[in-house]
């Protein structure tokens, strides 16, 4: 098993199929690329068996010279922080595939072929140990995006596709940049000239360069978390994708971003990370806070989610910074673990949670192609299984106990009193304001009286829908009992990181 | 002199010999042609690029070798281009021979013309003296504004043909200004003297200075650097698809060269010069191209601005003085000229006898009307903006990895972010190619060569992002 290059099996697989899908026209799209979603979700299931979780080393690596001039490397490795993201990738494209089975009705080929891409290349960056390489996915998972948006997407698709083209254009080009700026300095700090990630990870760096490297990051990452102010792409990219685009949007491309902090931020510039820790801590809050009663106000329920996804990402990033304010004050490991591993768990959940509800949306988008909520109401009364699984996923959403939304949020906001209590307070504030937008946008959609027409001839879930939704919900209840598992995976990983963040570079 | 000494001389030379002869011969032949058989023509025209390569090739030059006096350079970087030059050539020939041959065009003069054009690209590339620069410009330049007025019924390539010239000819005297003052300066046209000299006497000389002054003038006219871009845009729309895309692409790889043997070989003492000046054309070349290429609705029009923004890419590595910086450069001019003569293709796809697929809005629903064409003018629209895994990356990589490589980091920020401004409108021709029904269907009438051709150039852009090191190597190499 060693032997074998599993890593870049996972991420050429799909994309070979998506050729081949390409290549065999509206037929048989569907089938293949069915059956290479699921054989790539099988084969990435050895990456957590045969996970060792006692080590932060990097595992099933593969290196190859790749570009000379720049001696770029094709390295690929995964830890206890990546590897999970990937299994995330792997398994909610299995299901986008289903939830678009009968729903895309034209270019199938073209609209498969799309994901199965863009699959090979997210895979690609939660793998990508080289800049270089990382890079070159990162950028070129925007073309399959752009297209999936644009051309199966709703009215003003044009506009949210170049709109959330350029505002993630904008991010990485600086980052660029900052990556080849490092490539120079490496020459001089190292000795030889790399791209290697975990060589920038010891890159001796003055404070200066930090904050803008830092800078430069920040911006990269905050478009594509995307953090409150930059946020503003990811409402109409959301409202206008078609349903499949929606969830791998929100469940994966949303944690490209927060892998980013942890993989280039955190471990290259801790000293920039530590001195702006503030900057993202308040970005973060106001995400929690501010977003959070903006969704409350929402009338599409898609923008409402959107919304929602912003205010729980915030989370994520709230962990992952609240973390050099634990350290500082108490010097306690422990806190600042809980709310970096609060933070990932949070990413692993809410791909699960907002995926989910995408797919619900997009249920109902089927039957009364609408998703403002006041063209609902009572839809409990004709689709009760529906309901039922709407209800569980707002449940999780709002973060209650037993499910998956839970523990994350849970770990942050008790990681961030160990930094300080108006961190915690305002991070708790989304117990209220999450449970209000949410089961406020249940009261109105799936109870009361049947409010029209169109709802009272509303078909319940067939077993496409229900399948993928009870996949789904059989998830958000295992990690939310049993989290486990997720955490024992990156446990190591993430205290070597935070030890390493903590030893200034100065 | 005897024939022992001649020996290497002409050897050196053979690739421009044999293409002069062949040029000729072709020139002759053609007279006894029919119309009907104009397509000999057309072969031998093609032949006669690949017997140039063959003797290219085969005549390899190791080392550098100076001949004739100096004037005339034969190195690994003049081989490298000169090759790039024939498959531009070769590939432009190819694209336009159907286009043409609907419109009544194809006569033996456009094919001499362009081979008169790429025989004037090659003694420029191998140019050692202000003398052959001069002869290869002018050799290339006139062959061009002849093809550009090639339609002679058509007052837009007239006018365009007009304004070229006159331009033209005003930068070619500037450029001969600034050669005299040189010459004036340090009594030698050859450039390695030149060059000798500065190193001996310094650069502080203020008429050293003006006459530099003109020779980027010359060369920033050639290149189509802001503020000397004002043909580019009219002579790219006026002239014929075909004609563009030559235009468009071999005389880029010429002035590269042009810039290479004058500045950075000839006036590297100068260097902090010239480089001040480079990095105001560069960065003026971002910004007007990228910013006015938003307003086009012509797609030629459109590719002239890109053009534009290109060159002050390309300039970006140049300016660098560093041999990794002419590497680069080197290579965006060549990965540049692979994109435009593909992005030029599809144009001549569209386009069919009495119709020009000129107007952006005749690329809309090209993704009904042809999956696989709409998906290689994907890949070239997404290379033009430096979209990985695409090869117009890399070329933007390290370009901006030279330019950092000096310390101007700043010149890097501006650079990218002109760039995310250029790929608005990149974006909106794959926009109109996707999300935009047709507006009209009529299958495409292209030839088959024509579909092979473009498919292979589309993939090529691919295949050269997914594995770039090669031709890299082959720059570093040039360069080395």
């Amino acid at each position: 098993m060693s032997n074998w290059p599993l890593l870049s099996v996972l991420i050429w697989l799909p994309i070979g199929a998506g050729v081949l899908a390409l290549l065999a026209g509206d037929r048989w799209a569907r089938q293949i690329s069915l059956g290479a979603t699921v054989i790539t979700f099988v084969l990435s299931i050895p990456l957590f068996t045969a996970f060792d979780s006692g080590t932060a080393r990097m595992q099933f690596e593969e290196i190859a010279p790749w570009i000379e001039a720049f001696s770029a490397n094709y390295h690929l490795g995964v830890d206890g922080i990546s590897m999970p993201l990937i299994l995330l990738t792997t398994f909610t494209t299995v299901l986008v595939v289903i939830a678009g089975w009968e729903v895309v009705k034209f270019r199938l080929a073209q609209y498969f072929a799309a994901f199965l891409i863009m699959e090979g290349i997210m895979i690609g960056v939660f793998a990508a140990l080289d800049a270089a390489l990382f890079y070159v996915f990162w950028e070129a998972m925007l073309i399959p995006m752009f297209l999936i948006i644009g051309i199966w997407g709703g009215e003003r698709r044009v506009y949210a596709t170049i709109k959330f083209f350029l505002y993630t254009f904008l991010g990485s080009v600086f980052m660029l940049v900052a990556l080849i700026y490092m490539y120079f300095h490496s020459a001089q700090a190292l000795g030889e000239s790399t791209f290697s990630i975990l060589d920038f990870h010891r890159l001796p760096l003055g404070m200066t360069a930090q904050i803008l490297i830092f800078l430069a990051f920040l911006l990269a990452f905050a478009v594509k978390v995307p953090m409150w102010p930059v946020h503003t792409w990811l409402p109409d990219a959301h409202v206008e994708a078609p349903t499949g685009g929606s969830v791998v949007l929100a469940a994966i491309m949303l944690k490209i971003g927060g892998y980013g902090f942890l993989r280039f931020s955190l471990p290259i510039t801790p000293d920039a990370s530590a001195e702006l820790a503030w900057l993202v801590v308040l970005m973060s809050l106001v995400a929690v806070v501010y977003i959070g009663l903006v969704a409350l106000v929402q009338e599409d329920m898609k923008k409402l989610i959107a919304y929602s996804s912003i205010a729980h990402m915030g989370f994520v990033t709230l962990g992952f910074f609240a973390a050099f304010y634990i350290i500082g004050q108490t010097g306690s490991w422990d806190g600042a673990v809980l709310g970096v591993e609060g933070g990932m768990v949070q990413m692993v959940s809410h791909g699960f949670i907002s995926g989910a509800l995408f797919l619900c949306v997009g249920v109902m988008y089927d039957r009364l192609h609408s998703r403002r909520i006041s063209d609902y109401g009572g839809v409990v009364n004709t689709m009760p299984k529906f309901a039922a699984f709407m209800v569980l996923f707002a449940m999780a959403n709002a973060g209650l106990p037993g499910t998956s939304g839970f523990v994350g949020e849970f770990m942050v906001i008790l990681g961030s009193f160990k930094a300080n209590f108006w961190f915690a307070f305002l991070a708790a504030t989304t117990l209220i304001l999450g449970a209000a937008y949410t089961l406020w946008l249940v009261k109105r959609v799936v109870f009361g009286e049947i409010a029209n027409d169109g709802v009272a001839s509303l078909q319940d879930l067939n077993r496409r829908e229900f399948l993928v939704l009870s996949v789904l919900a059989v998830a958000v209840l295992a990690l939310g009992l049993w989290p486990a598992p997720l955490t024992d995976v990156m446990h190591v990983t993430v205290e070597s990181l935070l030890q390493h963040v903590a030893v200034s570079k100065l | 002199m005897t024939m022992e000494m001649l020996a290497p001389q002409m050897t050196s030379a053979s690739p421009e010999i044999f293409l002069l002869a062949a040029t000729c011969a072709v020139l002759v032949i053609d007279l006894f042609l029919s119309e009907r058989n104009r397509v000999v023509t057309y072969l031998l025209a093609q032949l006669s690029l690949l017997g140039t390569l063959l003797f290219t090739l085969a005549t390899t030059a190791g080392e550098p070798e100076v001949h004739f006096s100096g004037t005339f350079v034969r190195d690994a970087m003049g081989d490298v281009l000169k090759v790039f030059v024939y498959v531009i050539t070769v590939g432009v020939l190819a694209y336009s021979r159907d286009y043409l041959q609907q419109r009544g065009l194809l006569k033996g003069e456009y094919l001499v013309l362009a081979l008169f054009g790429s025989l004037g690209m090659m003694v420029l590339i191998s140019a050692g003296s202000f003398v052959t620069v001069y002869l290869g410009l002018e050799l290339m330049s006139l062959a061009i504004y002849a093809m550009v007025a090639f339609d002679r019924d058509s007052p837009v390539a007239s006018e365009a043909a007009m304004k070229y010239f006159v331009l033209g000819a005003i930068a070619s005297g500037m450029l001969l200004y600034g050669m005299s003052m040189l010459y004036g300066v340090t009594g030698s046209l050859s450039l390695v003297e030149i060059r000798a000299h500065i190193a001996e006497h310094g650069a502080d000389n203020l008429v050293l200075a003006f006459g530099l002054v003109f020779v980027v003038v010359g060369v920033a006219f050639k290149l189509g650097a802001v503020p000397f871009h004002m043909w580019i845009p009219d002579v790219y729309h006026g002239a014929p698809v075909a004609v563009t895309m030559y235009v468009g692409a071999a005389p880029k790889i010429a002035a590269f060269a042009m810039a290479m043997r004058m500045l950075a070989d000839g006036l590297q003492g100068l260097q902090p010069d010239w480089q001040q000046m480079l990095i105001i054309l560069s960065v003026l070349s971002l910004a007007i191209g990228n910013v006015v290429a938003i307003a086009q609705t012509n797609i030629k029009r459109l590719l002239a601005y890109s053009t534009i923004s290109h060159v002050g890419f390309l300039l970006l590595g140049i300016l660098a003085g560093t041999s990794r910086g002419y590497a680069s450069a080197m290579f965006y001019t060549l990965t540049y000229t692979v994109m435009a003569v593909g992005a030029f293709g599809v144009v001549v796809l569209l386009s069919r006898a009495g119709f020009e697929a000129e107007r952006l809005d005749d690329y809309k629903g090209l993704n009904e009307r042809s999956p696989w064409f709409a998906f290689i003018m994907l890949i070239l629209m997404f290379s033009l903006a430096g979209v990985p895994p695409t090869v117009g990356f890399y070329a933007k990589l390290w370009v901006l990895e030279s330019v950092v490589g000096i310390g101007a980091t700043w010149l890097a920020v501006v650079a990218v972010a002109f760039s995310i401004i250029g790929a608005f409108y990149y974006l909106r021709i794959v926009k109109l190619m996707y999300f935009d029904r047709p507006e009209e269907t009529a299958p495409l009438g292209a030839s088959l060569d024509t579909r092979v051709l473009l498919s292979t150039n589309g993939l090529a852009v691919l295949a050269l992002g997914l594995f770039p090191g090669g031709l890299m190597t082959v720059c570093t190499v040039a360069l080395g």
